[in-house]
Formats: C-alpha cells, structure tokens, sequence
C-alpha cells in the first residue's frame, strides 16, 4: 500500500510542484512554512482540486492526465486544519456522517460511531453540539470522523495548530498514539518541526511551492539543507556563494558580509549553505582578539531561557543565534539592546551545498 | 416615531371592537383571507423553488453579465408594484406577447384567475427570497462541503445534510419575508389579476373595496394584517432582526 505523489497544483497564481511516496505503515510530514504550498498540496491529495500529474494510492489511480477521481470516491480520511465538524450536528452523527453517506443505515452508523469516539476518549459527550466542546475535545471528534471509514490513507492537516500549548501536548500523543495504530499510509502537515519530528518517520520539506529536502527527521536534524530547515532544528544558517580563499578556508558572501568556512573538498560553483550550532559562538563585551576570525558586531535582539540555557540572538549582519549558559548572561549583563561581539572559528562552520 | 405610531393608534381607535368578530367571520373576509393565504403560501414557496438556483448561480457561478441579472433581480423591489402589474400584463394578458399566444394555442387565460394573482405576488416577493438566500449561500463556509465530500458524501447528499441545514435561518427569512411581502401586495395584483371576490381578492384588495362602502370594516380588516405582521415581527425577531 503506498501513496505516490507527482503532482503540479495550482490556486489563483500560486503553483506547487512535489514528488514524494509514503508508505503503509509509516508516517510521512510535509513540513514548511506558511505559504509552502501545504495546503494546497492537501487538496490536490484529498481531491478538492484538480492537479497536473499524477496521484496513485494502493495501486488506484486518483489523478492522471486520463482523469480525476472525485473527492467522495477516495479512500481518504481528512483531518483539516480548522477541523471543520459539522456545527449543526451532534459529536456521534458527526462521526456518523461518512458511513450514512456511503449508505450504512442510521442505528448501525450511529452505533459505530459511539465506538469510534469511545476508543478516542469521548464516550460520555456523544450529543454535544461541535462549539460545546473543547478544543481537545474537538480534535479528537474529527479524528474519530476521519478515521470512521476505514480509510487507506489518513491525511491530517496541522492537527494541533488550533490547540493552546496545555492540550497540545496531550493532544500530540494521543494523535502519535493513533497513527501508530493505522495501517495504512499516514501523512502529517504541519508547519511544527517539533509536531513534525514527534509524529514523522520521513519528512518532506516544502518551500515556496518546491520539495527543498527529504529525509529522516536524524537526517534533517544533522544536515539541513536550507535556511528554514537550518531555522527550525535550531542551526545559524549562511546561504551564498562559496569561493576559495586560501588553503583549508574560504569564503561565504552572504547579503553584505563574508564568513570565513572551511575549504575543504571543492564544490561545485554556486551557493552553499554553511551551518553553525549556537553553542560554538562566543559573545563578548569587547572586540576578541583571539583565533576566531569571524566577528561580528551588533545589539542583542532577544534572549530567551531553556532552563539552564539561554538563547541570544544578536541582530549583527548577518544576524547569529548564540547559546550560553545562563550564569554568562548574568555575568556579561545582558540584555535587549547591549552591544555585543559574537565570534566563532571557521573550523566550527559546517558547510552543504544548497 | 410619530410618524409610525400614530396611523397605528388611530386604527385601534377607530377599528370597530364591538363588531369586529362579525366582520371578520363574514363571507367577503373569510373568502379574501384564505385566498390571502393561498396566494402567499404558493408565492412564498415559487419564490423558494425558483430563488434558491438563481441566488447558487449568483454566489457560485460564473456567468457573463452576472451584475447584470443581479440587478434585474431586484428591480422589482424598487419597481412601483402598478408598473409591476401593467408588465404583467403586456406578457401575460389576453393580447400580451406571451398572453396571446397561450390563449390561441391553448385556449388559456391567465388573467383575472388566482394563478394570476400568485404570479403577481410571486413577481414582487422573489427578489428578497432571492436576497436572503444569497447572503444564506454566501456567508456558508464551503469547506464544511469539501469536508463532506472528503467522508464520502455525493452533491446532492452533502446538499441535504450540510448545505440546506446550514441554510436553515436564511430558508426561513426567505419563506417568512417573501409570504409577508405576498400577503401585502396590492398594486400589481389589482392591475394583473382584478378585483374578483374569491379568486383574486386578497385581504388588502378586500380593504380598498370595503373602503368605499364600509369604512368600519374596512379598518378592522387592517387590523388582521396589523395583527399578521406583528406576528411575523416576533417570529423573526432574535433570529434575523438582532
């Protein structure tokens, strides 16, 4: 059982292009930022509009240039963003609503339906209205909708984006706890590297309308493969032309300024992406004079605590992330606005091509 | 404020209380009042029947000179109903384009019957039938109908299920606004269809004509239409007059 997609789709003048497969068993993310082409790539899946290319599940053909399967003919189970329950029915006939519209009769669908939101946790709530429950509540009633059918394939659109942080978490488990639980394929949007990282085995990623990299999350994690993926697992990120500058070092011109990077095997000429982990920058009161041979200088913009940790982040150009302790915040007096140097060895500086 | 109350407070003063239930159960009345109900009722639901594809066509479709039919669509409402019903005629009369050529071909003649006065009624009540259900299908979020469609649901079932139920309130300001607007039409009935007791004398041609011989009467059957729309009013507030 698998999920091929090949698809161009299009709304208004925005156009996405991807090409990934998913399989029975797994969970696949797509993962990007607002405005990647997420959700019109769930439409084109669900088949509420009508792409270029192809879409294959189970060895069906959804979508090819020969035709275009209908959305009330796909084995489908859609959880969409906003959830989109009924408002004018009940919890259960919610549920219920996808067995009486392929034809199970009242008693029998309702009966289901009671099961379905029994095993999700909701069994005592089955004739609250849609607004009367919480947004935990919710989720799980569209989830129970969803997977009501028995579909082949389980399409959950930013699942948790409308939930507050409290339930989030709750809600995350019971979500990774049900996709464990589904054989068929299970695809996750989201804009959430952690939602990504804590439901995916493989993710997608999706940027302006294009894949930008597929790979576990392990692989994301360690080699990211461009400035928003860099973003989210939590790397500095220089994008730009790379050229040689001496032995063993060379040079990133990135918007105004130059990053010194290791030269090490020779790339192709075009851009790179050169990453840095926060905890090898060192910040400063006062211009270093050490090996270091990138200096910046600029105000710190924000810090933000993780315990024993801070992040800070110093709008310099261009603009780096730096992790101390936060006994060094303390110590160096930081706050929003002081000046400060961040500094790091070329030898820190991992570069990928882009 | 004065403007409205006072017509309203020198009705109740002049209505006839002592002889009200007489008049009201009289044969003229009761005659013209199921024939009120009748026209109104069958308006109010052609008005629906018809309405309801033209508003979709009006809020989904693309069609060129869409701005074109909306604003035919309401020019009734800003049209003086006698104009109304002197169209109707030019169409529809024993030598109307449409009239003529029903009558040699069938032999049929639409005016002075109570088709024709529905057909007046209906002329006149459709555009806010036409209006309700618009805004009914416009302020509907559509992607409660793609989710439908994603558990499996066919047009017409998602149509039964999601869009109509969702329309309940906009369906009922059609149905109330178009009837109560059928109950009161006057001009175009009384120019289309005439003045004939028990086939096209509605309650509000009953009151011209008792006018001009019974003035009492004619104030107590006002107060029944008086009496209508003030129930009207309170069915329909705290749904749609918030």
């Amino acid at each position: 059982m698998t999920l091929a997609v090949d698809v161009t789709a299009r709304r208004g003048a925005f156009e996405v292009r991807a090409a990934f497969e998913a399989e029975a068993g797994e969970t696949v993310a797509l993962l990007g930022p607002n405005g990647s082409g997420k959700s019109t790539l769930v439409l084109a899946i669900a088949g509420l509009l009508e792409p270029e290319g192809r879409i294959e599940l189970d060895g069906e053909v959804l979508d090819d240039a020969g035709g275009h399967v209908p959305p009330e003919r796909r084995p489908i189970g859609v959880v969409f963003q906003d959830l989109l329950l009924f408002p004018h029915l009940s919890a259960v006939e919610n549920v219920a609503f996808g067995l009486r519209a392929r034809g199970v009769d009242a008693s029998d669908a309702r009966s289901r339906a009671r099961d379905a939101l029994e095993r999700l946790g909701l069994g005592e709530r089955p004739d609250a209205r849609p607004r009367d429950l919480s947004g935990g509540e919710a989720q799980r009633v569209a989830l129970a909708r969803a997977l009501v059918g028995e579909p082949t394939l389980l399409l959950l659109d930013e699942p948790l984006s409308a939930l507050d942080v409290g339930t989030r978490v709750e809600v995350r488990e019971l979500m990774r706890e049900q996709l464990r639980r589904f054989p068929g394929v299970r695809v996750v949007v989201t804009h959430d590297p952690v939602e990504a990282s804590a439901l995916a085995d493989r993710m997608v990623v999706l940027e302006r309308g294009r894949v930008t990299q597929v790979g576990s999350p392990e692989d994301i994690r360690t080699s990211p493969r461009s400035r928003y993926a860099a973003d989210f697992v939590g790397l500095n990120a220089f994008h730009g032309p790379l050229e040689r500058l001496e032995d063993g070092a060379g040079r990133l011109t990135t918007g105004d300024a130059e990053v010194i990077v290791p030269w090490s095997e020779p790339f192709a000429a075009g851009n790179v992406i050169a990453l840095l982990r926060p905890a090898d920058v060192t910040l400063s009161l006062e211009a270093p004079h050490g090996s270091a041979r990138n200096v910046f200088e600029g105000p710190v913009s924000w810090i933000a605590i993780e315990g024993e940790r801070a992040r800070v982040r110093v709008a310099s150009a261009p603009p780096i992330v730096a992790e101390i302790t936060v006994g060094s915040v303390d110590r160096l007096g930081l706050r929003e606005g002081t000046q400060v140097w961040a500094s790091f060895k070329a030898m820190e500086v991992r570069v990928v091509p882009a | 404020m004065l403007l409205v109350a006072l017509p309203l407070l020198a009705l109740i003063v002049r209505t006839p209380w002592g002889r009200i239930g007489e008049v009201l159960t009289s044969e003229t009345v009761l005659t013209a009042l199921r024939l009120s109900l009748i026209v109104a009722t069958s308006a109010a639901a052609i008005s629906f029947l018809l309405g309801f594809p033209l508003a979709w066509m009006l809020v989904r479709g693309t069609f060129p000179g869409k701005t074109f039919v909306r604003a035919l669509v309401v020019l009734p409402l800003v049209m003086p109903p006698v104009v109304a019903g002197v169209g109707l005629l030019a169409a529809f009369g024993r030598r109307g384009f449409l009239g003529s050529w029903l009558y040699d071909w069938f032999g049929f003649q639409l005016t002075f019957t109570t088709g024709a006065a529905v057909l007046a009624a209906t002329f006149v009540s459709f555009p806010l039938a036409v209006l309700a259900l618009e805004a009914g299908l416009r302020g509907l979020d559509q992607r409660l109908e793609d989710a439908a469609a994603t558990l499996g649901a066919s047009r017409w079932y998602v149509m039964r299920r999601v869009t109509l139920p969702l329309m309940a309130p906009q369906i009922a300001a059609a149905l109330v606004l178009s009837w109560a607007r059928a109950l009161g039409e006057f001009g175009a009935t009384i120019t289309f269809a005439g003045n004939l007791q028990g086939r096209t004398q509605t309650l509000p041609l009953a009151v011209f004509e008792q006018l001009q011989t019974d003035q009492e009467a004619a104030f107590a059957i006002s107060m029944l239409l008086i009496a209508i729309a003030f129930a009207v009013i309170i069915g329909l507030r705290g749904r749609f007059l918030r």
